[in-house]
């Protein structure tokens, strides 16, 4: 039998998983925080603008949003495999062209800053 | 001495007779058991008492030969190692999920033998040594690198958790796969690219999704999930030394 492909796809998805871990958490507090009006003096509104603007800032950004949505498409494939869903193509499909779409919009979104 | 307490255990046994029945039926037992006693003990009182038909698998009755796999209450368990005082009620027992019922609690366990063989889990040596040259050495941390690995008893009760197995039965699962991880960590071991036709394929690694059933299930504390998510990233190092590094393909 022939080896598999599918380091293509799990690189990026274990990438993002690690990303994720160490990311997200922290994102949806800091979130939080803003939500209820508690920003830190070092990342209020200006100083995070400034950082999107940035070069790197828009490379941080767009791995963080891009590695996070692939991981999460292919995590959401493997889950609906699980539970015995197996038009595995078209699962794969729809779930890498949605994290595809939100990469680029978000590359978009980024280069507009 | 005070004597052991005793409690009136039921038990709800699935039974199958190739030569007389056309499918498996539940069949009940009441046996009077002591609170010591695990779902085996109970299992034996039944056969030397009350029902010589019984059949079911055992040996050692210490969590090491592996052969009394069953799924008790709905979960892949050695019947030596549950104990009859962590279950209230009815206590339902059924053959290993996932592998063809002989009889009873009996299976067959021809397709994981099948794939054992097929991860080569045995010492590939780069060059045999004349018994003359003495044994191959390891240092302790050498041993360590793959001694969790090598706790394996072969009890199958990850095949019976893992629902890729139960899905898609070509994969060559988690006791096997681990198991030809054991034999590439180690020192002595020189066999990794032979298994890796089987272990990158398809079949192989990429055929767990990483539900982690398989470790939680394991009487052994081998942890199969971990060295199957090992060999998924050795694997994809493989991947991109063959596909994207000129000369890499080997």
């Amino acid at each position: 039998m022939a080896k598999s492909h599918k380091p293509v796809v799990w690189f990026p998805f274990a990438a993002g998983g690690t990303v994720i871990a160490f990311c997200i958490p922290v994102i949806v507090l800091l979130t939080f925080l803003a939500a209820l009006g508690h920003v830190p003096a070092g990342l209020s509104y200006e100083k995070l603008h400034a950082f999107a603007a940035s070069g790197i800032g828009k490379l941080v950004l767009f791995g963080v949003i891009a590695l996070s949505a692939w991981s999460s498409a292919h995590r959401l494939r493997c889950t609906c495999y699980d539970f015995g869903l197996r038009a595995d193509t078209l699962v794969a499909t729809v779930l890498y062209v949605a994290a595809i779409v939100g990469s680029i919009a978000a590359a978009l979104f980024l280069l507009r800053i | 001495m005070t004597p052991l307490k005793e409690r009136l255990v039921q038990l709800e046994v699935l039974r199958y007779n190739p030569d007389t029945d056309t499918e498996a039926h539940f069949q009940r037992y009441e046996v009077m058991c002591q609170e010591e006693w695990v779902v085996l003990d109970a299992l034996n009182k039944i056969k030397a008492d009350i029902d010589p038909t019984l059949n079911y698998r055992w040996s050692c009755h210490m969590a090491v030969c592996g052969s009394c796999g069953m799924m008790i209450n709905g979960e892949p368990k050695l019947s030596c190692h549950a104990f009859l005082r962590s279950y209230e009620g009815v206590i339902r027992v059924e053959p290993l999920a996932h592998f063809p019922v002989e009889r009873d609690l009996v299976t067959a366990p021809d397709d994981f033998m099948e794939k054992l063989k097929r991860v080569k889990p045995y010492v590939i040596p780069k060059e045999k040594k004349p018994i003359s040259e003495g044994e191959y050495k390891q240092t302790p941390a050498q041993l360590m690198k793959f001694r969790q690995y090598s706790m394996c008893i072969n009890c199958m009760l990850c095949y019976a958790a893992c629902p890729q197995y139960g899905l898609t039965p070509h994969f060559i699962g988690p006791a096997a796969l681990t198991l030809a991880h054991r034999y590439n960590l180690d020192s002595r071991d020189e066999g990794r690219k032979e298994r890796q036709e089987v272990v990158a394929t398809h079949e192989g690694v990429w055929e767990c999704t990483f539900v982690g059933a398989c470790s939680e299930v394991c009487p052994a504390h081998v942890d199969p999930a971990s060295a199957l998510q090992q060999m998924k990233i050795t694997s994809s190092v493989d991947w991109i030394v063959e596909h994207l590094i000129p000369g890499g393909k080997s």
